[in-house]
């Protein structure tokens, strides 16, 4: 058994991976955005999810205390340590593909946001108040692309279709609750994910249909990324995040 | 919000830590942007609660070392900083003046009551030009040059503008 203040240290950190991992992902748009103004976009996000890791990652620093802090809990773990999602590590792809993970992944962390505003542990439920105000902005946006490509051209309809079904495998895992889920519902920390469940899947199936996208059938769903057990990108990921403070540690600006 | 200062020197650590400008808005002083949220004084050691903007904006720690050094040559040498989270900021923090100076700078501040989710969600908003007040103004990007702001354009005498986004 583990004590209250491990859990919550676990808990912590998956917030912080999912938004290092999706931040880390959305700033290599940056030089190659489609144009210009989605460019500003994506690194607009990825500085939101970069600043809520780094408050996720403080607390749980300061929870777990044994002197670590922000920095070495974001580049001197290993793969294994990290427990984010798969989706949010599965790459950009086109753009139909990143506007697909993120739909997937911010309808979903709006509706965890929201309701870790109500946390038990108060200082968890400051950041989500603060995290929440940003995501809105990013869900919106998302949520125009997905329409707008997917009904669109012939074209932009055939790969967001293709990126909604791509990545469908990989939203199953955000509703499966683990022990450390359970603990953060049963102590009023967190939301027991598959409660979330409907709403998401409500505020999915209006989007898809609103984006005259059909909704993927498959069943079989991906998983692991919350037990350390990742699909092939989070090495590649984590080499090109983490190479300046593995080969100069300490090194500071 | 309490803003009563406690004592004369807290007062002053106040005044000059507020008049501080925002590193990317320098139009606007940190009293104006509302982010200086405490000051407290125990013998010579002076802690400045600062409330951060956008999670990720990197003026934030500009800011907390900015205050710092200002303070330091106005002789307070021993002045650490710390986060303030809650309440949230948003741009209701954002003083009249504040809003003023914006406008001035050619920057449409942000609408009033950012808790109201028509704000949130820009439904019925009408941004007017700062430079000629007409209402025909488009939206070219929801995203700017920093994370506060969005890009739009006048139709009518062709601005290229900002609007301070309501958080």
């Amino acid at each position: 058994m583990s004590t209250d203040n491990e859990q919550l240290f676990a808990y912590l950190l998956r917030l912080g991976d999912n938004a290092v991992i999706l931040g880390q992902q959305l700033g290599d748009w940056v030089g190659k955005g489609p144009e210009l103004e989605e460019e500003m976009a994506m690194a607009n996000f990825a500085l939101d999810y970069v600043g809520q890791a780094r408050m996720f990652y403080s607390l749980a620093a300061e929870v777990e205390g044994k002197g670590h802090n922000e920095d070495e809990l974001a580049f001197l773990r290993d793969g294994m340590d990290f427990h984010n999602f798969l989706l949010v590590e599965q790459p950009n792809g086109d753009f139909a593909t990143t506007i697909a993970r993120q739909f997937y992944f911010e309808t979903f962390y709006q509706l965890q946001l929201d309701a870790l505003a109500a946390s038990s542990e108060p200082r968890l439920a400051e950041i989500a108040i603060k995290a929440s105000k940003e995501i809105h902005y990013h869900v919106r946006h998302t949520r125009l692309w997905l329409v707008r490509l997917g009904d669109g051209t012939e074209e932009s309809h055939r790969r967001m279709q293709s990126a909604i079904d791509d990545l469908w495998r990989y939203t199953g895992e955000m509703f499966v609750a683990d022990e450390t889920d359970l603990w953060a519902a049963e102590s009023g920390t967190g939301p027991n994910p598959a409660e979330l469940h409907t709403d998401w899947s409500e505020l999915v199936m209006t989007t898809l249909t609103e984006a005259t996208l059909s909704q993927p059938e498959g069943e079989w769903m991906a998983s692991g990324g919350k037990q350390g057990i990742h699909s092939e990108h989070l090495g590649f990921l984590l080499a090109d995040m983490q190479f300046l403070q593995r080969a100069y540690p300490g090194a500071t600006w | 919000m309490n803003r009563s200062p406690h004592n004369p020197q807290e007062q002053a650590i106040r005044v000059i830590a507020g008049n501080i400008p925002d590193p990317e808005i320098p139009v606007l002083t940190l009293s104006d942007l509302g982010v200086i949220r405490s000051v407290s004084v125990d013998g010579n050691a002076v802690t400045v609660g600062i409330a951060p903007t956008y999670s990720g904006c990197p003026a934030t720690e500009y800011i907390e070392e900015s205050v710092i050094t200002e303070l330091q040559q106005n002789g307070f040498n021993n002045v650490k900083t710390e986060r303030v989270l809650t309440p949230a900021w948003t741009t209701d923090w954002i003083s009249e003046d504040g809003r003023r100076k914006l406008k001035e700078y050619g920057i449409v501040p942000p609408d009033k009551a950012a808790e109201s989710k028509r704000a949130l969600f820009n439904q019925g908003l009408q941004i007017a030009c700062p430079r000629c007040s007409s209402d025909k103004t488009t939206k070219v990007s929801e995203f700017g040059s920093t994370p506060c702001k969005s890009s739009y354009k006048c139709s009518d005498c062709l601005e290229p503008f900002e609007y301070f986004k309501c958080l």
